[in-house]
């Protein structure tokens, strides 16, 4: 559509560039400072000699355990959220019976519990169950609390199924199961990517979980390790920075390959 | 466009095993039966939902991490309600939820209806607006705790703007770094949110109101923003959860202070359970978190018929 240009809404939007970016910036040229140079500089100056010290650090501190527990975890819990989701949004979208709508309402409300609410309660099973200090303790807890938003990304992307290919299938004869493998999952693939990167991104960046449930090095994952750091080491900012812009990383690539999968998921959320 | 009108599928093309998974009503000609759903509800069912339970049970008991519970009736709950910090960690959590909704909301409204444009500059502009987003709480506050350091961070450097630069000493300034951060954090969000919600308003519309000589400021007040209402209570329905569930943030940025000054109920529950060992005034506050939430959410969504969910995609 054409359309004169709007300038107020361009200035704000570059004053908003400014409020995200400014910080972004300090925090990357920060990593590159020495401790000594970051304190005479101040955060905003330009770095003048570029040193990768800070990031050689953080490794030595244990952050290449923590990376390698966080990719554990996450790859379960994307793993979990892949085999029950699925099955769960195809009963969503197409079963008849009134327990499913229940069900779906039962998600609905799950979308309203906060970690923090089951957070007591959670210790105690978890403790009893001796999976405490575990990452099986942590994985469980986190991929029950993908399960609400991913069962609604995804029942919404199958919604979108034209449902006169369910009835040419069901003409031919077709089972539930067979309409689940040869038509649902091929057709809602776009779902399927934006759940996963989403519980991802949630086992990825969870802490309160691992905060309660482990309390050992083997079992730290890297946000713990952030928050450890911070507490011990927190007038060293330059390698502070360079722990969190470790922990973004693999985020931020995830980011550049799937970005429509995250953003049009999210986006639905609130669109339909 | 609908999933349920079933007319078609002739009952004579389905197989013995097709019955099998019909349900009573006798139109579920291959369709799945509750058993697809069963495996994730248990899941949720026993990490979710019994936990939500157990909170309820463990509020009237006392319990130090070791051993078993032991019931006390309603202890736990005249001492909370009788304790002053957990009262004003109430007005606090109520503060800052409020502050958050009243500078996200406008802020994601007007960021998501700019981005919805499909102009290639708004699209770069807004994958960078997502970035925060993708680091984690603990990530966010870190940074911001760096950033904000009263001796190394920016207000040092830039005191005609922050004063002595120690934000952190005085509780309006407290709050308000954490009203920021939130903000810094999860305004990409909601911006999100709005800018699917903006693209999904029907052209018509605005070609409509051009016609009728309607500038772009009257457009915006009297189509953009009606057809956001769905998009605006999910938004506040989530920023609400969000903004009471609050802790990172706090835990990193201020430790609930100066004094308890910043200590809302969600980060008081995790000190009273965790570094007290009451794990029965934990439960108790932790529930009236829940029940606070979850009332704020059914208002909105009995108020929004949000909840008839399977409509929505009809007179598409």
């Amino acid at each position: 559509m054409r359309r004169r240009p709007n300038y107020p809404a361009g200035a704000g939007s570059l004053l908003w560039l400014l409020l995200v970016g400014l910080p972004l910036y300090v925090m990357l040229t920060a990593t590159l400072k020495s401790r000594s140079e970051y304190a005479r500089g101040g955060p905003l100056a330009f770095p003048r000699e570029i040193t990768f010290d800070n990031y050689t650090g953080a490794f030595s501190g244990g952050f290449g355990q923590y990376f390698v527990n966080t990719i554990v975890v996450t790859v379960c819990v994307v793993g979990i959220v892949l085999l029950l989701v699925p099955p769960l949004a195809y009963a969503i979208v197409r079963s008849r019976s009134r327990v499913t709508s229940g069900v779906f309402r039962l998600f609905l409300l799950g979308l309203a519990i906060p970690a923090q609410a089951v957070i007591v309660p959670m210790f105690y099973l978890i403790s009893q169950a001796g999976l405490y200090d575990n990452l099986v303790g942590v994985i469980l807890p986190t991929a029950a609390f993908c399960l609400p938003i991913s069962a609604l990304i995804l029942s919404g992307a199958m919604r979108d199924i034209n449902p006169e290919l369910f009835e040419a299938m069901a003409m031919d004869g077709a089972t539930p199961r067979r309409m689940f493998f040869q038509l649902v999952l091929p057709l809602s693939k776009g779902g399927l990517s934006t759940i996963v990167v989403f519980s991802a991104l949630q086992a990825w960046n969870g802490f309160l979980f691992p905060l309660v449930l482990t309390q050992s090095d083997d079992t730290k994952l890297i946000t713990l390790g952030l928050y450890d750091f911070q507490t011990e080491h927190g007038i060293d900012i330059p390698a502070l920075l360079a722990a969190v812009v470790l922990s973004m990383v693999p985020v931020l690539l995830v980011y550049l390959f799937a970005r429509r999968a995250l953003v049009q998921g999210l986006m639905g959320v609130g669109g339909k | 466009m609908t999933t349920q009108t079933t007319t078609a599928a002739p009952p004579a093309a389905a197989t013995g095993k097709d019955r099998a998974h019909a349900t009573a009503h006798g139109t579920g000609v291959g369709r799945p039966g509750f058993g697809w759903a069963l495996p994730a509800t248990v899941f949720f069912a026993l990490f979710a939902i019994a936990p939500l339970i157990m909170v309820a049970v463990l509020s009237f008991t006392r319990w130090g991490g070791l051993g078993s519970p032991e019931f006390v009736g309603l202890d736990n709950w005249s001492r909370i309600f009788g304790d002053p910090v957990m009262i004003k960690s109430i007005w606090l959590s109520l503060l800052l939820t409020a502050l958050g909704v009243a500078i996200q909301t406008p802020l994601s409204i007007l960021l998501g209806v700019w981005a919805a444009g499909y102009q290639r500059n708004r699209a770069v502009l807004s994958a960078i607006y997502f970035v925060p987003l993708l680091l984690s709480s603990t990530a966010v506050s870190v940074l911001w705790r760096a950033l904000l350091d009263p001796n190394f961070g920016v207000p040092a450097e830039l005191t005609w703007l922050f004063g002595d630069g120690n934000l952190f000493g005085k509780q309006a300034t407290a709050i308000g770094v954490l009203a920021f951060v939130s903000t810094w954090q999860f305004t990409p969000f909601h911006t999100l949110i709005y800018q699917g919600a903006a693209r999904a308003i029907p052209n018509v519309l605005y070609q409509a109101a051009e016609i009728d000589g309607a500038g772009r400021y009257r457009q915006f007040f009297h189509i953009t923003l009606p057809q956001l209402r769905n998009a605006i209570i999910t938004s506040t329905i989530l920023m609400v959860v969000g903004g009471l569930t609050t802790f990172e943030t706090v835990l990193i940025l201020t430790q609930g202070g100066p004094g308890t000054d910043t200590t809302i109920s969600a980060y008081y529950m995790y000190q009273k359970a965790f570094k007290g060992f009451d794990f029965g005034a934990g439960s108790a506050i932790a529930l009236v978190l829940v029940v606070a939430a979850t009332i704020i959410s059914l208002i909105m969504v009995r108020l929004s018929g949000y909840d008839k969910m399977r409509s929505s995609m009809e007179g598409l």
